[in-house]
């Protein structure tokens, strides 16, 4: 409720992040606008671990990334490799027990989240942070009618009146592409398609004109040709709000239409980032280069055999202090199960991987 | 052609050798039911006439989005499903004129892998149990022969036979998938119905059972009907694409041909949605967004089912025999066959291969790299795998 309780950190800690990447993606969010340079989203060592009868699970280990206002950043990985739970942690929406937020820090706006009290979070959550999450259906309450809902953050946190409210919810409803919007203000969530749920999910998100939009998976349960009217949407909307995006998917194909910088995730770990270009044209970390070989592709002549990525992903209880990826790795050498590689630069500033074979001292150039 | 044919009454095509599966304009309607009396209120046309071949040797994919149709034909064609009306030929023979004792030996010819890898095991059976069940149906082996040959499925498809005493849970989606596949093999049968079989799984997985399939395919000499919504995948392993909207198939042809230049506006609609892992493809396509959902199956548009979302037809300024006059699957070019009135129109166009470029496609894994990889491990059926692979890496095909 009162945001100025909320302990706000001090600009000048950005400049112990490592390798001078806080001021490249800084830089290049100043570009995108002169008027809002800077980071808006700042993840520190941030770890989330389940505390399961079998083991502490890593799920999300000392993940670090930053994010610039207006900017969309991809968060790529298969399942559990805590690409989720990085954003449900960004948020505090961890459910706890088992799981907790060992360590870390997020800045947002400023602001550390994993300090705010309990209703600075809330003031936060739909306000400040929208999400869209993949299954339209179970995110919506299906005895509340799609006005009530979209309404709801916008009553919570604009302090609209009843008639403010129901306009603005109209208007979203425009906005988001579903016809005859006042019409439909009384209907309830399954006399909605697959593609119109997620578009009253969108609409709910973007309800309070937030600055960041968490989108997990957001078109994975839709068709293809209805994806490709979500993910329009969502461009289109989050350039005409000037709202950030963070965006989980396992599709590398969206990443690369949708995402400035991507983020590839692995065992909890980030094992490679990089802008949209560098990562497609120039990928250094084996991990994605394996899961760019194992897609069969449109614009490919039909070819024999995928290369695939042996194996399975790890156990992520008591992972021993090794690159995670190395029992999957035909590259791997000793050095790679004796010590876990740490993230660093490639090439340019934004360019870091995870890995002993690619760094300037190792064996593939 | 089809309207004209009497519904239980099609008129059959000749047989042909090489065909080992003939599908005569199949229909598979549900009844809408309602009320205490549960009377008929509608029907779901849910396949409304459509005729396919598969060739021995081939795979055919079946394309299409959700509620298309694809995964009932998949069911009518091995008779899983009644058809409402049309004939089903396999090798020859009409299913529907079978009795049952010689419809169940026929049976055993033809096998079916589901999509979902845990709801379709019995969670309750051990691996043994699974695959045995269906070599005990049709009495191919007992005490240790039947032993032996559940090891034998289980090395064929990459798991390892000391595993039999397992039980579903205790395996990853991909090995499950895997023990599905075993399963449709133990009966050694000679076309499979893929249906979604790798939709459920993780990327890395997909390309793992993709490659399994295609692999056992060249071994055992199956035929493969290959649905999935995936196009990408189903260019990647097809030798012949139908693609299905609404219960009908609206374009058939090989992957090359079609997806290099698809005579259907659906067709280029749906390349022009796939996204591309390539960030220089993605900026360059032209997307078309189809407006609205897919229409119900209960009431399809008039004349052609795709008219009401279709680019072309807005170009062309709403023609009046895209809404009265349903299309019939034609000759376009070269071995091409679409369903539309204006499929020449849709040639001209670019719509959906917009970003198809002579630049080689960038992979993963460099060049330079691949001398330095070690052999893969680990997986027993991966020694005959290993030669090929290694002369298809780094995106060249073979």
């Amino acid at each position: 409720m009162d945001a100025s309780a909320n302990p706000v950190t001090d600009g000048p800690t950005l400049i112990e992040l490592p390798a001078g990447s806080a001021s490249a993606v800084a830089r290049a969010a100043a570009e995108r606008d002169p008027s809002r340079p800077g980071n808006l989203l700042e993840v520190r060592n941030l770890s989330t671990h389940f505390f399961t009868p079998d083991g502490v699970v890593r799920a999300v280990d000392e993940v670090s990334f930053e994010l610039g206002y207006g900017e969309t950043l991809g968060l790529v990985g298969e399942s559990g490799s805590g690409k989720s739970v990085t954003a449900l942690s960004i948020t505090r929406l961890v459910a706890t027990p088992p799981g907790r937020i060992v360590s870390g820090e997020v800045f947002f706006d400023d602001v550390d989240v994993l300090k705010l009290s309990d209703e600075g979070v809330r003031q936060l959550r739909g306000k400040e942070i929208g999400f869209i999450f993949q299954d339209p259906l179970t995110s919506l309450n299906p005895t509340l009618t799609i006005g009530y809902q979209i309404g709801e953050a916008i009553r919570e946190h604009l302090k609209l009146s009843r008639r403010g409210a129901r306009d603005r919810v109209i208007e979203l409803l425009d906005k988001v592409g579903i016809p005859r919007a006042r019409d439909r203000l009384t209907d309830y969530p399954h006399q909605f398609s697959g593609g119109m749920r997620q578009r009253v999910m969108i609409a709910i998100a973007l309800s309070c004109d937030p600055k960041l939009l968490l989108a997990d998976e957001p078109t994975t349960a839709l068709d293809v040709t209805i994806q490709a009217q979500i993910l329009e949407l969502i461009q289109k909307l989050s350039e005409e709000f000037h709202t950030a995006v963070l965006l989980i998917t396992h599709d590398l194909g969206i990443a690369a239409g949708m995402c400035q910088r991507v983020n590839v995730m692995y065992a909890g770990r980030i094992v490679e980032t990089a802008t949209v270009n560098e990562l497609f044209e120039n990928p250094r970390m084996p991990y994605t280069w394996g899961l760019l070989d194992s897609l069969p592709r449109l614009d490919d002549i039909r070819g024999g055999k995928l290369r695939t990525i042996e194996g399975m992903p790890p156990l992520l209880i008591d992972p021993p202090d090794a690159c995670r990826f190395n029992p999957r790795c035909v590259f791997a050498r000793d050095v790679c199960r004796e010590g876990e590689p740490a993230l660093t630069q490639r090439g340019s500033e934004l360019h870091m991987a995870r890995c002993w074979a690619t760094q300037p001292d190792g064996w593939i150039k | 052609m089809t309207a004209t044919r009497q519904a239980g009454a099609p008129a059959m095509r000749p047989h042909q050798r090489d065909h080992l599966v003939e599908v005569d304009d199949l229909k598979v309607h549900f009844p809408i039911r309602a009320g205490i009396f549960q009377r008929t209120i509608g029907t779901v046309k849910a396949v409304d006439g459509i005729t396919f071949d598969i060739r021995k040797g081939e795979t055919l994919g079946l394309v299409g989005e959700s509620g298309c149709g694809k995964s009932t034909t998949g069911r009518a064609v091995i008779r899983l499903r009644e058809p409402t009306s049309g004939a089903v030929r396999f090798d020859g023979t009409e299913l529907g004129n079978l009795k049952p004792g010689p419809l169940r030996r026929m049976r055993r010819r033809m096998q079916i892998i589901f999509q979902d890898p845990y709801g379709s095991l019995d969670p309750r059976m051990t691996v043994e149990a699974i695959i045995s069940e269906p070599i005990d149906t049709h009495r191919l082996a007992r005490g240790a022969a039947r032993k032996q040959r559940v090891a034998e499925l289980l090395r064929m498809v990459g798991l390892d036979p000391k595993y039999v005493t397992r039980y579903p849970h205790e395996f990853s989606g991909g090995q499950r998938q895997r023990i599905g596949v075993a399963r449709a093999l133990a009966v050694e049968p000679e076309f499979i119905v893929c249906d979604e079989p790798i939709s459920a799984l993780d990327v890395s997985i997909q390309a793992q059972v993709l490659n399994l399939l295609m692999d056992l395919k060249g071994r055992l000499g199956l035929t493969y009907l290959f649905i999935a919504h995936d196009l990408s995948v189903v260019k990647h392993i097809s030798d012949r694409v139908a693609v299905m909207y609404l219960g009908k198939i609206v374009e058939l042809g090989r992957p090359d041909v079609m997806y290099g230049g698809p005579g259907h506006p659906y067709t280029r609609a749906l390349l022009s949605a796939v996204p591309v892992p390539d960030p220089q493809a993605e900026r360059r396509r032209k997307r078309v967004i189809l407006k609205g959902d897919i229409p119900s199956p209960v009431n399809p548009p008039p004349g052609c089912r795709f008219h009401t979302r279709c680019w072309l037809y807005e170009r062309l300024d709403k023609p009046e025999e895209c809404r009265t006059i349903d299309p019939p699957l034609r000759a376009i070019h070269g071995d091409l066959e679409a369903a539309c009135h204006f499929a020449e129109e849709a040639l001209k166009t670019d719509v959906g291969v917009a970003h198809i470029d002579e630049r080689p496609v960038r992979r993963g894994t460099p060049v330079e790299a691949l001398a330095l990889a070690a052999p893969p491990k680990g997986v027993p059926a991966a020694k005959e795998a290993a030669a090929p692979a290694a002369e298809t890496t780094g995106g060249t095909s073979a």
